[in-house]
């Protein structure tokens, strides 16, 4: 017992580690700032031009889905960081990981608004088109906002996904909570900064699977 | 675009590298199909050990599922490899990795697998128990059945997303697929290594994510 607390819970350890932890946090947040409206904003792209009349367009959209939502993303990371370089392309950790986040989450969001998109009555659109409004106008004040209603606990259990995903931003060097705690643990030769990161995510991230479980148990339920 | 091939398309850098990605293919495999196995299993007996509703076995239940679907995936796998021997506790880099990816896929299974045996109306339970089966014949041959069936696609999806983060063992030093395609890229300082990984990835997963396809219209909810 004595040795659990002092090689997970020891606070000297925690006292010395916790600057390098807490700059961590604030880098895990910022990631999540970042690729989480990004991601969203390009699967809403992906999920209006799904719904294109065009066949190209269509299979173009249904073959960048599934190339992207094949990919394990740590595949996907080291591709952009370790490949591109020799392209001459630097985008830095940072903007490597913007980039393949950028990849991966907005097919998944893509796929998520697609199902809404589609689960809305096509008499939505048509009323909405009869009473004047343009196509543009009919799919931004009528269809999205519906759409968007009926898939919330996808969208938040995607966006749960992707804030625990910046944790492989560790594997490219990027300062986040993850490799913070790692870089603390080897300083301090201790592996309490590793569980003391463990606990900050679970707190961070546990009012979301509370609501999720919720939204879940609902879903089923209605089927 | 003689550059461009000679970088990415290296044939000699492939040849060279190809048995080792093979090689790598074979462990992902084993290791996705031993995470689909164990998860699954173990996420079915908590929901059924969940169903016999003792207050205290569930709250642990709900509160070990809850912390597995907080943490990222990657912080389990390091907790695991790199904190867990300073307590004596000491696993190889495979057993890390499927031990936390098979504790991971067992709680949502274990939330999905419960939401479907919520989800099979009471009075089911009440007309079976009423000819005489008793709970556990109820559980296994009225509720189960139904209830796996409703649990069918939102199970694969989240299998299929477990099973590719397969790739996180790379961070441990798992021989997988993406490990030996990292090894090899830095051995050649060739990236020709990691298309080829990623190749892999494409060949093993497009098919799975077009089964995950198949199975949502299969067994659609209706809504």
């Amino acid at each position: 017992m004595e040795a659990l607390i002092r090689s997970f819970f020891n606070f000297d350890i925690l006292a010395q580690a916790w600057p390098i932890l807490l700059a961590g946090f604030w880098m895990t947040l910022l990631l999540t700032l970042a690729v989480v409206p990004l991601g969203f904003a390009g699967g809403l792209a992906v999920s209006l031009l799904s719904t294109a009349r065009s066949r190209v367009l269509k299979s173009f959209v249904i073959g960048y889905v599934d190339f992207f939502r094949a990919f394990p993303p740590l595949v996907l990371l080291m591709l952009v960081a370790y490949g591109l370089p020799f392209l001459d392309i630097r985008l830095g950790a940072f903007g490597s990981v913007a980039l393949a986040f950028f990849l991966n989450t907005s097919s998944y969001y893509g796929e998520i608004l697609r199902a809404g998109i589609e689960s809305v009555p096509r008499g939505q659109l048509e009323a909405a088109r009869s009473t004047g409004l343009s196509a543009l106008q009919a799919m931004a004040w009528v269809v999205l906002p519906q759409a968007v209603r009926n898939v919330v606990p996808d969208l938040i259990s995607n966006t749960l996904e992707v804030i625990k995903l910046t944790s492989i931003a560790s594997v490219v060097a990027l300062p986040e909570l993850l490799h913070a705690a790692r870089e603390a643990q080897a300083l301090t030769y201790n592996a309490t900064p590793i569980i003391a990161a463990g606990i900050i995510y679970l707190v961070c991230l546990w009012p979301l699977v509370r609501l999720l479980s919720r939204f879940e148990h609902r879903q089923i339920a209605l089927h | 675009m003689g550059h461009f091939a000679d970088t990415f398309l290296n044939w000699a850098v492939m040849a060279q590298y190809a048995p080792k990605i093979v090689e790598g293919t074979w462990v992902t495999i084993r290791l996705a199909l031993a995470v689909v196995i164990a998860g699954i299993a173990c996420g079915l007996f908590l929901s059924v050990l969940r169903a016999f509703r003792f207050r205290a076995v569930n709250f642990f239940i709900v509160f070990a599922v809850d912390v597995l679907r907080a943490l990222p995936p990657l912080v389990i796998i390091i907790a695991f490899y790199f904190a867990l021997p300073a307590v004596g506790v000491r696993m190889s880099a495979w057993v890390s990795t499927w031990l936390a990816l098979s504790l991971v896929l067992m709680a949502f299974s274990e939330e999905i697998f419960w939401a479907g045996i919520l989800a099979v109306p009471r009075g089911q339970w009440e007309a079976a128990r009423s000819t005489g089966l008793s709970f556990l014949q109820t559980l296994r041959d009225v509720v189960l059945p139904q209830a796996v069936r409703l649990t069918i696609p939102p199970l694969t999806n989240r299998t299929i997303a477990i099973t590719k983060n397969t790739a996180l063992g790379a961070v441990v030093a798992v021989g997988e697929i993406l490990y030996q395609a990292q090894s090899a890229y830095s051995f050649s300082y060739n990236p020709s290594p990691l298309l080829l990984g990623a190749a892999a990835y494409l060949i093993l997963f497009i098919p799975v994510v077009y089964f995950g396809r198949w199975i949502e219209t299969r067994f659609a909810w209706k809504r």
